[in-house]
């Protein structure tokens, strides 16, 4: 496997939440507005990037039997540090994401990737899964919380596509809606990816 | 047939019932209740009943891609159901997304007729309710179409049991008419395509627990206090029409008991208890999830099986 086609697996081939279902927890919390979305992507992805590099550089230090308590070690620490530099630059952001932020210590793509790929993988390809895997993950989220937002709200980044008129699809805002919405979605990402072959 | 002498392998006898048949026998069944309630609330339920019917057939034709626009009538059925569960006075554009939810997420997502869990029609109504609860909640009453309580939130004394049988109450479209319903369920019992059970559970209970929570003031007093509560709301069109349906009830005989009763407790639970004034959907939307475990603990013994 080249690094390019590392990258590249993340965003459609091994999606996170469309293909591999993981960190549907949240996947159904957070994305309410599209611009929630992003920024759980964004962060996730940042933390996932980190944690992939230090892990692949320390994959011959850490010692098998207490792998995963190394790898949570390490991963905590980068979900500390977006955590802090959330509060500091984007309070609003910050405010609104509240406890899902420290909880990407536990999200399972991170440390899926640690355990799977990161702690078995040179450098260069960690780093490479690292961003596709987020890039996959962002988008996703991105996608999911723009279709709710758009139901529920009439707009995308807060930006109003529908008019004062609509009235609106309230489910989509709550979270019975947020699974709903993932189901549908996956339902229609498989039918696209079976129609053009992407699998 | 020319041969006197046909030679195959069973199965001999053969039912001319087919999935077709059966819908159009329950649009039979449905239409006096939904004559009632065009009588009772005129155009606006009218037009109502089309718009669900026709989107959701529209939108079963489209996802099967079948050129026949009624199918196996099931879409049609689903459609019409939904209609009897919204008030009248709903926005069309309320009527035709309900019809759309009714078949996507009612049913076809599940892999189509026969594989549903839930009821489609009372899938679509969960939805909008909690989409767009002002609309779906704004009650008017017969002919004059004024704004106006429901009798279960306004209690017992609001209406005579005469209204209450004929039907002319605030309420849904289709489920105001007790009288229409049980004409029409005749007929299914007729047919054969219900049995007695999931709505003599259900009605019966009902009473019971209005019996039993109306107050303690005489037998008589008792009695009418179970009898609003089997009148009032959709428990008719519920235990009649909702719970029966084949594919989302169970087929044992005492699953079908247990089924019943099972709706009937809930519902009283969420008159009397809960903050909603009616409880016949979320009801039998749950006893449905409970379906498979009730069919699966109710099996039968087979004949000469030794219990365990």
């Amino acid at each position: 496997m080249s690094v390019m086609s590392e990258f590249s697996k993340g965003i459609i081939k091994e999606n996170a939440v469309f293909r591999l279902m993981l960190g549907l927890c949240p996947i159904l919390a957070v994305t309410t507005m599209a611009e929630f979305g992003l920024g759980m992507g964004i962060a996730t992805t940042a933390v996932l990037i980190c944690s992939n590099l230090v892990i692949s550089l320390m994959r011959r230090i850490i010692p098998t039997k207490v792998r995963i308590p190394s790898f949570i070690i390490i991963i905590a620490t980068f979900v500390t540090m977006v955590d802090m530099l959330l509060n500091a630059y984007l309070p609003a952001l910050h405010a609104q994401l509240g406890i899902f932020v420290p909880l990407i210590v536990v999200n399972c793509i991170i440390l899926g990737r640690a355990e799977a790929f990161a702690s078995k993988a040179p450098v260069s390809h960690s780093l490479a899964d690292g961003l596709g895997i987020g890039l996959g993950f962002t988008l996703s989220l991105t996608l999911l919380a723009s279709v709710r937002e758009l139901l529920a709200a009439g707009s995308i980044f807060k930006i109003n596509l529908l008019g004062a008129a609509y009235e609106p699809f309230m489910v989509f805002g709550s979270p019975p809606g947020a699974f709903l919405a993932l189901g549908l979605l996956m339902a229609l990402v498989n039918m696209l990816s079976k129609k053009y072959k992407l699998e | 047939m020319d041969r006197k002498l046909v030679v195959s392998s069973s199965p001999h006898l053969k039912t001319t019932e087919s999935v077709q048949s059966v819908m159009i026998d329950v649009l039979m069944a449905l239409f006096p209740a939904a004559l009632a309630g065009v009588i009772f609330f005129g155009a606006p339920a009218l037009i109502t009943m089309v718009l669900t019917t026709v989107s959701a057939m529209v939108t079963e034709a489209i996802i099967l891609r079948q050129k026949n626009i009624f199918g196996d009538g099931s879409a049609a059925v689903a459609g019409l159901l939904l209609a009897m569960v919204l008030p009248p006075t709903v926005p069309w554009w309320l009527a035709v997304i309900g019809g759309i939810t009714a078949i996507v997420i009612g049913k076809q997502v599940f892999g189509g007729i026969g594989n549903n869990i839930f009821n489609p029609a009372l899938v679509a109504r969960a939805i909008l309710m909690a989409s767009w609860a002002s609309h779906m909640t704004n009650w008017v009453r017969p002919v004059d179409l004024a704004t106006a309580a429901t009798p279960l939130a306004l209690g017992q004394r609001a209406f005579s049991f005469t209204d209450l049988f004929i039907g002319a109450i605030p309420g849904c479209i289709g489920e105001t008419s007790a009288f229409a319903l049980m004409l029409g369920a005749g007929w299914l019992f007729y047919k054969g395509h219900i049995t007695w059970r999931i709505p003599g559970g259900f009605i019966g209970t009902v009473f019971v627990m209005g019996f039993l929570f109306g107050g303690y003031s005489g037998a008589m007093a008792m009695i009418s206090a179970g009898l609003f509560h089997v009148l009032a709301g959709g428990v008719m069109l519920g235990a009649l029409f909702m719970a029966t349906d084949m594919v989302t009830s169970p087929v044992t005989a005492k699953g079908q008991l247990i089924f019943g009763i099972g709706c009937g407790l809930l519902t009283m639970l969420i008159r009397i208890f809960g903050t909603f004034p009616e409880g016949v959907m979320f009801a039998i939307l749950i006893m449905n999830a409970l379906t498979p475990l009730i069919d699966n603990k109710t099996l039968p013994r087979r004949f000469g099986e030794v219990a365990k």
